[in-house]
């Protein structure tokens, strides 16, 4: 009696948050599902008639899809690589004992709290601008060409500057997870006659692999979604040469006022997460257990 | 089989000196326990001859061979960690290969001494488990193993059973002593135990705050101990210790007599007092007796001695087993 009594009450108290969630998430699903099998153009208001999987069909075989699924790939895989090999070489000289520790780390952590519009200007500007950037001019000092980095490399050149923003992240729990590594497993492995290489494998990299895990499920989630920084250095462009998955959606809606083909997009990004989800969690979730 | 050696051995840790010109010989073969109270150096000793920390200065020669500057894994010797520090993400199999896999020692030479290891110290049925899924004594003797491998010229064991049960860790302490005899290898063992000191040492040093209080064989400390600390220190339940007047009767600052060389008796003898606790082991009794211009003196009776709280006892110490000590606490004639 007593358990179902308090069955209902914890509904009935959980309630207001999975109505929240629903409204929160399944009303916009619903819309989007429901605007991508219909004509809806803001520039041509025609109806809205019903069309079926047009969208779709529209949408998967534009030639910029395909580009910017590549590029929407390329761009999480070398942020990934970056942070991560980044991540675990800073996390290894922070946790050695320094004069100024404190500070560093505070300096170290700080690019994670700069908003990406922002630092994605501070490096169109100052760094990747081919007059007056610093790149520019350190390849003038060294007599080479000065690269106009995001028109000639324009997804390296957004890769580096999301990598600059997600490096700290990275740090952070990588030299938080080495912090609770066992000051005696590494005694013992000096003992049993492993040099600083051999213990870094066998004894480090194990015990890290559980935080990498972590960084790179979290990071993937965020990194699908690269917006701010596309929108304020390179648009895209040139061509479509850094259009990922979101920037392609946002430039249906709102660049062309295609409604209907946006949704779809969103459908489709929404459905290729997920199946690279289930493929990240197969792939580093066996870390995650036990 | 080694003998090691520790010439004039120092270390500082920022300015403050844990242990100060230190001479000691370890000869081949023996079991050398390290015993002190927390602090007095004794492990930090043991990671000196490791090579876990540097001398700060004096020599450290095994075999005769200075190995002051050698590191931690050329002077042949292995270490079992007080926390075992197994590798949690590897099997037991791979633990106890670690140590040859880092010698580069090829795969049929390692599945012998691993399968050997296994062998001797029973763990055959756990090779393919991961340290997590075993118990307290099982990761012991898992940590053991890797230390038996390597083959070493000596063992270090650095209080490796105080994070054992009390029933356990009787038993591993004789599966240590067996293991000794077995291979007949130098041992170091440290621990803060001194009845663990007293049953595996062929012989003890006594440490107290970074100097050897006394060396010598368990009978030796506990018949003619040289200072008040090592007195106070080997011998369970601790020796009673009296100061003036009954001490300058025997000239001496203090006099020192073991719970066990005193006779009870409830009609007469050499003290008088009140009993203020009686504990009933049954094998024995230990009565803590209250008695003017002493104080409390414990002592030890037959388990069937019937007393308690409040009753009037006489004790009388057994001559022949004063322990007699100047003002700087060390022992007198003997």
């Amino acid at each position: 009696m007593a358990s179902t009594h308090n069955g209902a009450t914890a509904r009935l108290m959980l309630s207001p948050a999975v109505v929240l969630l629903l409204v929160w998430m399944a009303v916009p699903l619903a819309m989007t599902l429901w605007y991508s099998l219909h004509d809806y153009q803001l520039l041509m208001p025609r109806g809205n008639e019903f069309v079926g999987l047009e969208n779709y069909v529209y949408f998967l075989t534009d030639p910029a899809f395909f580009q910017s699924l590549a590029n929407t790939l390329a761009l999480v895989m070398g942020v990934l690589t970056i942070t991560v090999a980044g991540g675990i070489g800073l996390a290894l000289l922070l946790d050695r004992p320094m004069y100024g520790q404190g500070i560093v780390r505070v300096l170290v952590v700080s690019p994670f709290f700069v908003m990406p519009t922002v630092s994605a200007l501070v490096w169109k500007n100052m760094f990747m601008n081919p007059v007056n950037g610093l790149f520019a001019w350190l390849a003038q000092v060294f007599g080479m060409r000065a690269i106009d980095w995001l028109a000639e490399v324009p997804l390296l050149s957004l890769t580096i500057i999301v990598a600059w923003g997600w490096l700290p992240f990275a740090t952070l729990i990588l030299l938080t997870a080495l912090q609770s590594l066992d000051a005696e497993q590494q005694e013992a492995a000096k003992m049993d006659g492993a040099n600083s290489f051999a213990r870094f494998v066998h004894i480090t990299l194990p015990h890290l692999a559980r935080p990498i895990a972590v960084v790179i499920l979290i990071q993937t989630i965020f990194l699908l979604s690269v917006f701010a920084e596309i929108l304020v250095t390179t648009n895209g462009g040139p061509g479509n040469q850094s259009t990922n998955l979101a920037y392609l959606v946002y430039s249906q809606a709102l660049l062309r006022f295609d409604v209907g083909s946006a949704s779809a997009g969103g459908v489709v990004a929404v459905v290729l997460a997920n199946i690279l989800a289930i493929f990240l969690m197969r792939l580093v979730g066996k870390n995650l257990e036990s | 089989m080694a003998s090691i050696a520790l010439k004039n051995v120092s270390k500082s840790f920022g300015g403050r000196e844990v242990i100060s010109s230190l001479d000691l010989q370890i000869e081949r073969g023996e079991l050398v326990v390290f015993v002190g109270p927390s602090g007095c150096g004794k492990s930090t000793l043991l990671r000196l001859i490791a090579g876990l920390e540097e001398v700060s200065s004096g020599q450290l020669l095994i075999d005769g061979r200075d190995a002051t500057q050698l590191p931690p894994a050329w002077r042949g010797l292995s270490m079992v960690f007080q926390s075992y520090a197994l590798y949690p993400h590897m099997s037991v199999r791979d633990n106890i290969a670690f140590p040859l896999k880092m010698a580069g020692r090829d795969k049929e030479t390692i599945e012998r001494k691993v399968n050997e290891a296994a062998r001797v110290l029973n763990l055959q049925d756990y090779l393919d488990r991961k340290p997590r899924e075993l118990s307290g004594g099982q990761r012991q003797r898992v940590a053991i193993g890797r230390a038996i491998v390597r083959e070493p010229v000596a063992f270090l064991f650095d209080e490796p059973l105080s994070n054992l049960d009390a029933a356990l860790r009787v038993n591993m302490r004789m599966e240590i002593a067996a293991l000794h005899r077995q291979l007949g290898a130098t041992m170091i063992y440290v621990t803060h135990d001194q009845i663990e000191a007293m049953t595996l040492a062929d012989r003890i040093v006594v440490l107290n705050a970074g100097r050897v209080e006394q060396v010598g064989s368990p009978l030796e400390l506990y018949r003619r101990p040289a200072t008040l600390f090592v007195a106070g220190f080997i011998g369970s339940p601790r020796m009673n210790f009296i100061n003036g007047a009954e001490a300058s009767r025997h000239a001496a600052t203090t006099i020192g007599i073991r719970p066990e060389h005193l006779s009870v008796s409830t009609t007469a003898g050499r003290w008088q007092g009140k009993v203020s606790l009686a504990e009933h082991l049954g094998s024995d009794t230990f009565v803590h007796v209250e008695v003017a211009g002493l104080g409390a003196i414990a002592a030890r009776a037959a388990g069937g001695l019937d007393v308690r709280h409040g009753d009037t006892l006489w004790l009388t110490p057994d001559e022949s087993c004063l322990h007699r000590f100047d003002e700087q606490g060390r022992a007198i004639g003997a």
